[in-house]
């Protein structure tokens, strides 16, 4: 995993105002099929029913390994939707979406 | 056939990784399969985590080797505070980057599934562990806990994944699960991932608790298969295994006096020898303690030093009785050549009176020891449990020299029933038997030696008195003998 594989997604919240900006962590081990799938299936998602207000951050626990133990991280890819609250914790490739959908409240 | 000789000879040996566990390295002839992972299987409370808490902490203390704790149930603060008790700083060894402790926790409760996932967060996790400390040997505590909830069919490649990764590093792992732990009887993954698993159990018999420990698996190397009973106490873990004494102990061709004339007499070498095991077997009432009290006695008065257990009778009993048949044992005490161990047999289960005896042992060194009666804590769990240990402990006392006499109260039934083997006699080196005989409307006590190793010995059969004087030996008049037979001489005569 030499290539660093971190994608910061901002939207900004401009046009959607007053719902609720989501905050979603995205964790992934390196780039593996349920890696690929799980990033393609949230931004889809993100996209679909939260374009422009949320914000979603892609991180490649292989690259900061320190944060599987901060976060807590045992199965991946694991999504974390930090806000709105409260916290909600999706592990797999989110290809549920149903499911998914459910867990974001949307 | 000298060219198979050849063959079989073991020249390789396998490598293991000794766990520094009294006990267990001698069933597993030399510790865990270096470099592998180990399963360890047992029910809740069984001694899984702090057995394999030993093993990373003696890995540390004996064999350099740090240690990475990996717990799923017990938050690393706990655990640090539990093993306190067992008297393992692990915060010194944290201090010193010798041992790595990472509590993993995880609400599946509040997880949702939305597809494929694996458990790589895990290996991230402890590769992080293992590189932090250079760590040779792992735990995972426990399998159970780590895998609740998840779903079965992705935990089967995990599981074996998990067991392939640790090998790649080149730790020696243990991993706890629960004995008949669903996933594991689910998937028979135990059966064929493993190379080494051992099982613990905590069996409850008549209230009485008994830890036993058993290699089932272990590829690659010949072990002991058996159940050997262990203990848990302030000082770890001791597994009790009979071949944990090599056969080879000193031996000593001292005699030492049994304390009674006329018993020297009967034993080709005048006395017992030191460091040899005396059993005095015998119905109720028949004198085995005024045997034990007379050897005691006559060996502080050597200025010799004895143990005296007593399990039956409180200590001031039996010096107030031993007293009457003029064996003063009080002043001894008070000199401190006599120690007295008392303790009811229910009050505590067989492992702890071993262990507490053992601890007087080192810390008052006696030549002598005296058990009375054996019998008394053989009602305390399954019979075999009870002999293996005393056979483990009879060998730990070979080993100081210390010379050992146990009184065990028999019935007559069971001597005809199984006269030559009531469970402890094949253990001990002198086999005294003292029985009640009724003859001519009266009561005779007799005393007879049955066995006595490496040494010959009087067959006969004395009559045993016992008077304000001490213990005497007689032989029984001819006479009495004829009457006792109701021989037909008799009515010729």
């Amino acid at each position: 995993m030499s290539k660093k594989l971190q994608i910061n997604e901002r939207m900004s919240s401009a046009t959607n105002a007053g719902k609720s900006k989501y905050v979603l962590q995205l964790f992934i081990a390196g780039i593996l099929p349920n890696s690929s799938r799980a990033i393609q299936n949230i931004q889809k998602i993100c996209e679909e029913h939260l374009s422009g207000r949320y914000e979603l951050e892609i991180i490649d626990i292989y690259q900061q390994p320190s944060l599987a133990v901060t976060q807590n991280i045992i199965a991946l890819p694991v999504l974390i939707k930090k806000f709105p609250l409260p916290e909600e914790i999706m592990i797999g490739d989110l290809s549920d979406k149903a499911k998914v959908l459910e867990a974001l409240s949307i | 056939m000298p060219e198979i000789e050849k063959i079989r000879r073991p020249t390789f040996k396998f490598p293991k990784s000794p766990t520094g566990i009294q006990g267990l390295d001698d069933i597993t002839l030399g510790g865990l399969p270096k470099n592998r992972p180990t399963l360890l299987l047992g029910n809740t409370g069984c001694g899984k985590t702090t057995m394999a808490m030993e093993f990373l902490v003696n890995g540390i203390e004996a064999y350099n080797e740090p240690g990475v704790f990996m717990a799923f149930e017990e938050k690393t603060d706990e655990l640090i505070l539990n093993v306190k008790s067992l008297g393992y700083d692990l915060d010194m060894y944290l201090g010193k980057n010798k041992i790595y402790l990472d509590h993993v926790h995880f609400d599946t409760e509040a997880i949702m599934e939305t597809g494929k996932y694996n458990i790589e967060g895990l290996f991230v996790r402890l590769e992080q562990a293992i590189n932090k400390v250079k760590a040779k040997r792992v735990v995972l505590d426990s399998l159970d806990t780590l895998f609740f909830g998840f779903d079965y069919k992705i935990l089967r490649s995990e599981f074996k994944r998990l067991f392939a990764w640790l090998k790649e590093k080149k730790v020696t792992a243990i991993i706890t699960a629960e004995m008949g732990s669903a996933f594991l009887t689910r998937q028979g993954l135990a059966e064929y991932v493993a190379d080494c698993v051992i099982t613990l159990d905590n069996r409850v018999h008549d209230q009485v608790t008994t830890r036993r420990l058993r290699v089932v698996k272990y590829r690659g190397s010949v072990h002991g298969n058996n159940e050997y009973p262990f203990i848990i106490d302030e000082k770890g873990i001791t597994v009790f295994p009979i071949i944990s004494e090599p056969l080879d102990q000193k031996i000593s061709s001292k005699i030492i006096s049994t304390g009674v004339n006329d018993l020297d007499e009967m034993l080709g070498k005048k006395g017992f020898y030191v460091g040899s095991s005396i059993l005095v077997s015998g119905t109720a009432g028949t004198g085995k303690t005024s045997i034990a009290a007379a050897f005691a006695l006559s060996i502080v008065n050597k200025k010799m030093k004895c143990l005296y257990c007593a399990f039956e009778e409180s200590p001031s009993q039996v010096m107030r009785n031993m007293k009457s048949i003029g064996l003063s044992l009080e002043p001894m005490v008070q000199k401190d050549y006599l120690r007295f161990y008392s303790s009811r047999p229910t009050l505590q289960n067989l492992e702890l009176h071993f262990i507490s005896i053992k601890k007087l042992i080192q810390e008052f060194k006696p030549e002598v020891l005296v058990l009375d009666p054996i019998s008394n804590l053989m009602t305390e769990g399954p019979n075999s449990g009870v002999r293996l240990m005393l056979t483990r402990f009879v060998d730990y006392l070979k080993t100081l020299q210390i010379t050992v006499m146990f009184t065990a109260a028999i019935t007559e039934d069971l001597i005809e029933r199984n006269p030559n083997d009531e469970g402890i006699s094949s253990m001990v080196d002198t086999w005294i038997m003292v029985q009640d005989a009724e003859a001519d409307s009266e009561r005779t006590r007799t005393c007879t030696v049955l066995k006595s190793r490496g040494m010959a010995h009087s067959n006969k059969v004395k009559q045993f008195l016992i008077s304000a004087k001490g213990i005497s030996l007689k032989a029984i008049p001819a006479a009495k003998t004829k009457d006792r037979d109701n021989s037909p001489e008799k009515n010729r005569s």
